[in-house]
This record gives structure tokens, sequence and C-alpha cells, in this order.
């Protein structure tokens, strides 16, 4: 079976999220991207129903800065071949991205779309609906185990309070899914780099989009700070405060 | 955690080691024949496999000159507070295990204390990285604490996970200049390599500003990568992660070369042992010192501008990399009993025979995954025996080692009994404003 | 300005407490009708505050495929200009459905809704780092709503409001409901203890966690957890605490190295007294605790526990 994943570059929050001039969106030219953790959970899933089985996986990104790293360390976990569609914006909403995979990706005739189920910039939707309308399958997300078996695959949505509900879902579909059976693999660097020499990443053209729905972000700002908290210093004051509220 | 089941397996197995009818050796024959029995006998009925793996792989070629002597088990560290030593893996491997798969593969710090006593050079130093770089790239599990510092150092090159564009913070706070050679690149006489844990650590940030102050006042024309510095991959090689060394390495390499400067002094003794004995291999040659050693050859500069008293009872703990890997005692005992009003005394396990401190070869990120195997931090062993001889001070000259022994002297319990400083701190605090 | 249709939302036979939220939310917008897809008659009469239900008889247990074919066929109903969906994992795949069904413009995780001209939607991205206004357009448009955004009782009152049926459409019929699996039986349940100890990303590794159990022993707390922990398998689901776990509310919610995701922030932002301990300063749990510390939580935490013993 024949297994896409789609990877999306995302900042890394672990810098401090500057804005644009204008104050409209985030100004990327400093800015460190990352892999979209839950687009990794998927992926581990892909490589892990491939290992389970006879399957094929293909890791799918639009190009952008260092996404050819993301490529090679896709093929390093174990994704087959790598696939980077060119001349679309990679910071580009959901509505719009989904668009470019589903033309990126009906040509390939996959059998399961997994991708992951949110990321954290997301202001207009989740990729994994949009793109399963896109492409006329069927979609669930918030998956949380999967297993395939012939035509279906059978997946548990999570819903809060830890309750579940098992779909089975007829292929081909698009899952989103918010965590792997398993933490993402490591793919070693040495490994990678052995990749990076040895294999080749396919490009294809994003073409035309015609219309897509938009909704403008007008403006983008960091939140207030000196909010509620009164600092402490130390233990005794967190303790003084826990005799106050009766709990010490 | 499949660690939890592989601890303690091994495997007998049938083989065909059968001891030969006669059997001559560069021309010497050393046929048994008066110890016969009827017929030959089996000197080994174990399945060693898994011993002639290992000894395949380059590097870890010496596993197999061990002949059981256990020199180096009375000076393993890990066997002090647990169950461990070459000639116990030896003896394991002969037996089945797959030394791959097992919680011994990660246990060694590499303190070549082994190596040391070792009549046969059975290299723990060369074997290890050997092994757990194959394990790694076979895809079998790596304690995660580690795998998620390999991943942290992938993306941000260092270990905490911190950006790397907040790696020169720490100068802001240091009162006098910091050259930023990444910005402003110009000749310097001294590449300071300041290191992860000096650059974002709480502690490191002390004896960092510390350093800067203590090389001002001599007057010392110095300058650093600024945040284009990375780790040095020391830890990281010898954890297994060898591409990721590489890719450490190399992008120093290139900053290195692309400045102007006539040595390099670095903070820590990993760094020390990268830069002086691998960086080389990589194409990257540089004259380079460990900071104690650039500031006792100062010491007529230095002693002068000591003035201040440090009257304490200090202890100092050698670390593995600059004492037995690299052969440096002195320096940081020149630079201690320089110290105006010191009261200096060593500990039991000093200079070759100095205990580790449990940081080394991975040992940094692996705690977790060692509370498992060991009865007592190394770390904890080691300041019990700091207060055993009566020190109010431990002086370390390693950043590991400031988190690793602060920490341990909480969880002995020793808070208050015991400061650990790094010797730059105390050489600062003797030194007037 | 049109109707604002409210999607309903139940799970095991109750109407989820968002559902609520959202009709105050809407009364505040405009005329509020709630699209009620699978529902009972009794859950009707809980929707009083609205002034039409529309009906529609499906499965009761969710289905992302008839749900979300059914909205499409109220949306035709209704016309409205805005419709409001829970931003839960039943909420979002609705309003990316009907955003994909009928090309209408879509805002996620949003905290607020305006309706001046054109409609805006606020949300908190990037764990709760930037605050974005969206711009919509005059409608109609779709927008998900975090939980927790609007008080609940503004929308809940008891009543008969008119109610129009509509027929389910006959769906794609390729994603079949199987079964609800609850959860185990819960060791402890957090939302009935008085304090809970709750640690995040900051906690560092699994063995860790002791840690912040022996603070809850002193306490008689439980350890509670944000979402990565639960995803690594080091606590069971019973113990999370946010947008895809429970919602707490105890006397005092402790919080160690808890970033402050609003993810996280929607299960216990209304606890009485929240006490946050991260190395970040800059955190947003700072905004939302009642008290705080910049500590590394290893350097605090067991000198706490030592000070209570």
């Amino acid at each position: 079976m024949k297994i896409v994943v789609p990877l999306k570059q995302v900042p890394d929050l672990v810098e401090d999220l500057e804005l644009n001039d204008d104050g409209t969106g985030l100004d990327y030219e400093y800015l460190k991207m990352k892999l979209n953790e839950w687009d990794d959970h998927a992926l581990e899933e892909a490589i892990l129903t491939k290992e389970a089985g006879d399957a094929e996986v293909i890791a799918v990104a639009l190009d952008g800065e260092d996404v050819d790293k993301m490529l090679f360390t896709a093929l390093a976990k174990g994704a087959d071949k790598a696939v980077k569609i060119t001349g679309a914006n990679p910071y580009a909403g959901n509505h719009e991205m989904a668009k470019v995979l589903a033309n990126a990706i009906s040509g390939m005739s996959p059998d399961l779309v997994l991708v992951g189920v949110q990321s954290a910039g997301d202001s207009d939707g989740w990729l994994a609906p949009l793109l399963a309308a896109h492409l006329g399958m069927p979609s669930v997300s918030v998956v949380t185990g999967l297993q395939v078996s012939g035509n279906t695959v059978t997946v548990h949505k999570e819903y809060s309070g830890g309750i579940m509900a098992e779909f089975d879902v007829e292929l081909p579909g698009v899952i989103g899914i918010q965590a792997a059976r398993q933490t993402p693999r490591y793919a070693p660097v040495s490994k990678v780099r052995q990749i990076q020499q040895s294999a080749t990443i396919e490009e294809v053209a994003a073409g035309d989009l015609g219309d897509v729905v938009t909704s403008t972000v007008e403006e983008m700002k960091h939140p207030e700070k000196g909010g509620g908290a009164k600092m402490l210093s130390d233990v005794e004051e967190i303790v003084e405060v826990l005799k106050e509220k009766g709990v010490a | 955690m499949i660690f939890k089941t592989m601890v303690r397996k091994e495997k007998e197995q049938k083989s065909s080691y059968v001891e030969k009818d006669s059997a001559i050796v560069d021309g010497i024959d050393i046929s048994g024949h008066w110890n016969k029995m009827y017929q030959p006998r089996e000197i080994m009925n174990y399945d060693v496999t898994p011993l002639e793996d290992l000894r395949a792989l380059p590097g870890a070629e010496s596993i197999g000159n061990c002949y059981q002597c256990a020199q180096c088990i009375g000076v393993c560290p890990i066997d002090n507070v647990g169950d461990y030593g070459p000639r116990k893996i030896y003896r394991k491997l002969q037996m089945g295990m797959n030394l791959l798969e097992s919680v011994d593969l990660w246990q060694c710090t590499t303190c070549m204390n082994c190596l040391r006593v070792c009549p046969k050079e059975v290299n723990m130093i060369d074997i290890m990285p050997a092994a757990r770089e194959k394990a790694i790239l076979d895809g079998k599990e790596v304690p995660a604490e580690l795998q998620e510092m390999f991943q942290n150092c992938a993306e941000y090159g260092n270990p905490m996970g911190e950006s790397p564009r907040k790696r020169a913070r720490w100068a802001k706070k240091a009162d006098v200049e910091v050259k930023d050679l990444s910005k402003n690149p110009e000749p310097v006489d001294v590449l300071w390599f300041v290191g992860d844990y000096y650059a974002y650590h709480g502690r490191g940030n002390d004896a960092a500003q510390a350093m800067a102050r203590v090389l001002t006042k001599l007057g010392v024309n110095f300058g650093t990568l600024g945040a284009e510095e990375r780790c040095d991959g020391d830890s990281q090689r010898l954890a297994g992660e060898k591409g990721l060394y590489e890719m450490l390495a190399e992008h120093n390499i290139e900053k290195f070369n692309s400045l102007d400067f006539k040595k390099m002094v670095v903070s820590g003794p990993h760094a020390y042992n990268a830069i002086k004995n691998e960086y080389p291999k990589m194409g990257g040659t540089y004259d380079v010192d460990h900071y104690t050693q650039f500031l006792s050859a100062m010491m007529d500069k230095l002693k002068p501008l000591m003035t201040k008293e440090f009257g304490k009872k200090v202890t100092f703990h050698d670390p593995c990399y600059l004492g037995r890997h690299n052969g440096e005692y002195e320096a940081p005992r020149t630079l201690l009993n320089a110290i105006p009003g010191i009261q200096f005394s060593e500990m039991f396990r000093n200079k070759e025979q100095g205990y580790c401190c449990g940081g080394g070869g991975g040992g940094m990120w692996l705690d977790g995954f060692m509370a498992d195997n060991i009865n007592e931090r190394l770390s904890e062993n080691r300041v019990k025996e700091a207060i055993a001889v009566g020190a109010e001070v431990l002086a370390v000259c390693c950043p590991y080692e400031v988190s690793r022994f602060e920490d341990a002297v909480k969880s002995t319990g020793n808070e208050g009994k015991l400061e650990v400083l790094d010797i730059i701190e105390i050489i600062d605090r003797c030194i007037e404003e | 300005m049109g109707d604002i249709l409210v999607v309903a939302e139940h799970l095991n036979g109750q109407l989820d407490e968002a559902t609520f939220e959202l009709i105050g939310m809407a009364n505040g917008l405009g005329n509020t009708v709630v699209a009620l897809i699978g529902g009972t008659d009794e859950m009707v009469s809980q929707l009083g505050a609205a002034s039409k239900v529309v009906k529609v008889d499906a499965a009761a247990d969710f289905n992302p495929e008839s749900y979300g074919a059914a909205l499409g066929a109220v949306a035709d109903a209704v016309n409205p200009q805005v419709v409001l969906t829970t931003g839960s994992s039943m909420g979002m795949e609705l309003a990316n459905s009907l955003s994909a069904q009928k090309n209408w413009p879509l805002a996620v995780a949003a905290t607020g809704v305006s309706a001046n001209g054109s409609v805006k939607a606020q949300a908190a991205l990037f764990g709760g780092k930037i605050i974005a206004t969206t711009d919509l357009g005059s409608g109609p448009c779709i927008v998900a709503v975090v939980g927790g955004s609007a008080p609940a009782d503004a929308g809940r009152k008891e009543g008969s409001p008119a109610v129009e049926t509509v027929d389910a459409p006959a769906g794609a019929g390729k994603v079949h409901f199987k079964k609800l699996i609850m959860p185990e039986s819960a060791d402890v349940d957090i939302t009935t203890k008085d304090v809970l100890v709750a640690i995040g990303r900051g906690i560092g590794s699994k063995d860790d966690i002791e840690v912040a159990e022996e603070l809850a022993e002193a306490l008689d707390a439980a350890v509670a957890a944000s979402r990565p922990i639960i995803d690594a398998g080091w606590l069971p689901k019973s113990r999370q605490v946010g947008k895809s776990g429970l919602k707490v509310k105890p006397k005092v919610y402790i919080a160690l190295g808890i970033s402050g995701a609003p993810e996280h922030l929607e299960g216990m932002k209304n606890s009485s007294t929240i006490i946050a301990i991260n190395s970040d300063k800059n955190a947003p749990i700072f905004d939302v605790a009642h008290y705080g510390m910049v500590a590394d939580l290893f350097d605090v935490v067991e000198e706490l526990t030592e000070a209570l013993d």
C-alpha cells in the first residue's frame, strides 16, 4: 500500500517570535524552523505501519528553508521516497496548503494519507479534513491508534476526558494524527548524512491553485506582559501561600 | 521500557571451540599432550559470536585482549557503586550477551581508569564509541534522555536545546568587554572557546563572567565566537553519534579557520580533548590550552593580582579528560596553591586515581537511566569523599562538574557544608575589582 | 445581521458545557439558532436561550462524515452569517468540513468573536505567544471557539425554543462508527482533588516524576499533567489536564515546568489559586497564575516537599 505523509516546517517556539514591520504576521527572516511535531508523529505511524506489513512511505513537503534536510531526515527514519513541491508558499494557511498538496498528491494515488492533526500556528483550520475534501476522500482527525487491514483502516479518535471512539474508514482516506504509538524515532546524524550523499529528492511544481478561500490575518501581536502572577522568591513564601489557602 | 528486562540475561549456547590435537605457533610446539584426557577437551562451550562480532568493529578490536585479570574492576568507578567493568563485559560477551542490546553499553563514562591499569590495553575509550555507534545505526534502543540530548545538539548546537541565538547572552553581564568575533572579526591573541555549560547554565555563566574579568585584568587580547560557537561534540562522539560530532566539529573548524588568532583557550577538558586530539583528524589543528594551563603559565602576572584572601579549606577534583586522558595534573594545582590563604588538601583518590564524577561519555544525560544500575551517583560518592577530607570548598575545572557536584551536595544532605567552585571563580574572587 | 448558527456538541447523551458558552456568545452577536445533530428532545429543552433549534435525525454517536453532511444541510436551511463551533475534536471536524463544503472562510482557536461590519475573530496561537486577529469578511463564515472563552451560564436556560427539522442527507458512507471506548477506571479522579501538582515538559524524564509525586504526597494531592507527558506514556490519560483532557477547578493548582499553552489553560484556568514554577520568565503561565516563581523546578520542589513534611 502507498502511504503519503505531508510534512510541514513550523516556527520553533524555543525562539522569541518576532513580528513583521506592519504587525500582520511573523518575521520569518531570523526564525528557526523545525518539523511540526504532529507531522513527526504521523511519519512515525507511517513507518510503523510499513514495518508491520508491505507499504511504501512517501514524504512530501513544500519547498522552503531547510526543507531538504527535513526530507532527508524522513528518508533516514525509513521513508522510501521524498518529494518537494516548488513554487508554493510554505508559510501559507491550511486552506491554501491543502490545495497545493492535493494537486501534488492526487497524482500519486495514495491509499492512505497521514498528516499531523494540527500545528502551533494554525489559524484557518486543520489540514487533514481540508485536504481530504479536495481529494474526495473520507477523513478522521485526532487519531491516536491506527490499524490497517485490507481496504480499511481502524482508528481511535480522542475526545476529552480520555474517552475515545473507534471508526472504520474505507481507504483511500486521510487521517489526522494526534500521537503515534511510540515516540517518534531519532534519525542519527550519521545516517542523515549518508542519505544526503546517496538519495535524491524528487521535485514537482505546485501548479495553478485557482481560487482559495482566505480569511486574512489582519493583526498579530504579543500578549500583554505583567499579567496576574505575584512573583515569589523562595520556598518559604510558597509554603506561606499554601498555609493561607488551608492546604498545608 | 525494554531495558528493565534485558539486564541480567545471558544465554548459554553450544559452540565448537575444541582443543586441537597439536598446535605449533611461530615455530614453537605448544601441543598439550601432557594434560590430555581420553579425548580433546572443550575449552569453551559458549557461542562466542557476540564477542567476535564486537571485535570485528573498527575501534573495538582490543576487547579480545582481555585475560580476566580484573585490575580494571578495582578501579572502575561504576563498579564501586554497581556491577560493571571491562572484565565483566568480556565474560558476559563470552557467555552470549549482545553488548549492543545490553544496558552495559551505556554505563561506561570513558573515564579511562581501566585503560590506565590494563596490562593488555583493552581500550574502552575506543570500544564504547564504536559499539554505541553501531547500536545507534542499527536502530537499537537508546536511553530516552540521551536521545533527546542528541536531538537538541543536532537542532540547536547545544545539548540543552536552548536557542543558538542566545549563546552569547551571558557576556552582557560580565561587566567587561567580551569581543564577539563572529560579529566583528579582528585579529586577537587568544580565541576563547567558551563551551555550552558556560554559555547556558546559570552556574556556568558565573564562571564565564569570572573568566572574562580575569583575562581582562591580565591584559589578554581575547575574543569568542559569540553565537556562532557550537558544542565541541566530544561527549556526543563517545556516546556513539559520530555523525553528529562530525557535523559540530566541521562547523566549529570552519569558524576557527576564518579567524586570526595565535592560541586557543578552552573552558573545559572535554573541549580540550576534542580540539587537541580529534579535530586535527578533521583538518583543524590549533595550539590549544585548557584555561588552567594557560593561566598557570602566566603565574608571574597573575600572582600579584590576587590580593584578596581566600582562606578556606579546599580540595580539588581531577577531571578525567584533563587528567588521565591528557596527562595534566599540575596546572590546576599550580593555580590553587597560588591562592592567598588557601588551605589545600588532596582527596584520597587524586591525580591518576581520581574518581570520575559520572558526566563523561554521555553520562551527563544518563542519570535517570543509571538510577536503575547503581546504588549511588558517582558525584555523590565523590562529594562524600571531599567532606571526609575536611574540605569546605570543592574546586573543579570542568563545566560539567559544578552542576553535578552541587546536585550531589544537596542530594546527600550536605547543603551548606560544601561549596562547589570552578577554579576561575576562586581566582576571580581574589582579584581586586 | 444574519443568524448566528451554533453547532451543539454532545457526547454519550450529554450536551457539552461548551455548547452553552457558544450560545451565550452568539446571543451577544445576533439571533441564535442551534444546530442539533443526532440529539434528543431532552437536549432541546436545555437550549431555551436560543431562538430556534434546527434538529437533524442522525445517529446518537458523532460521525465526522455524516454529521458534516448534516451540518451542510442545516447551513443551507438557515443561511447564517456566522457559524460557531467548539474547538474540540468534534467541533473542529465540523468547522473544517463545512468550510470545505461551502467555501466559507474559517478561523480557529478563537477566544473572542465580534461582528461590526465584518466578522473578526481573535485567537491565541503558537502556544499562546501570539495573539492574532482574523478578518473573515461580512459572512457567511465559520469560527471554531476555544472552550472556556465565554461563561456557560449566559447560554444556559431551560425552555421550549422553536424546532425545525431538516432531513439528514445521504453521506458518502465511508466512515463507520463502531463504538465508544471509555477510559480504564481511573486510579484517581483528578477533578475531585483539592490540590493538584501538575507537571509539564519541564519535568524532563519519566524518572523525574518522582519529585512531583513526593510533593503531591506531602500535600495529599494528586499528580496531573499536560498533554506531552501523557502522549509520552509517562502517566495515564486520567491525569491529563487540558483541552483534550479533563477540566479541573481545584483549590490549589501547582504548575511545574508547564509553559501555559492555551490548550492546557483551557483545562485549569478556573482553579482558585494557581502557583506556577517555570525557569522561563516569559512563560505564558505567569499571566494566568496567581503566584509564580522563576526557577528550575528541580531546585525548588524537593526543598518545598521537605519544608512541608
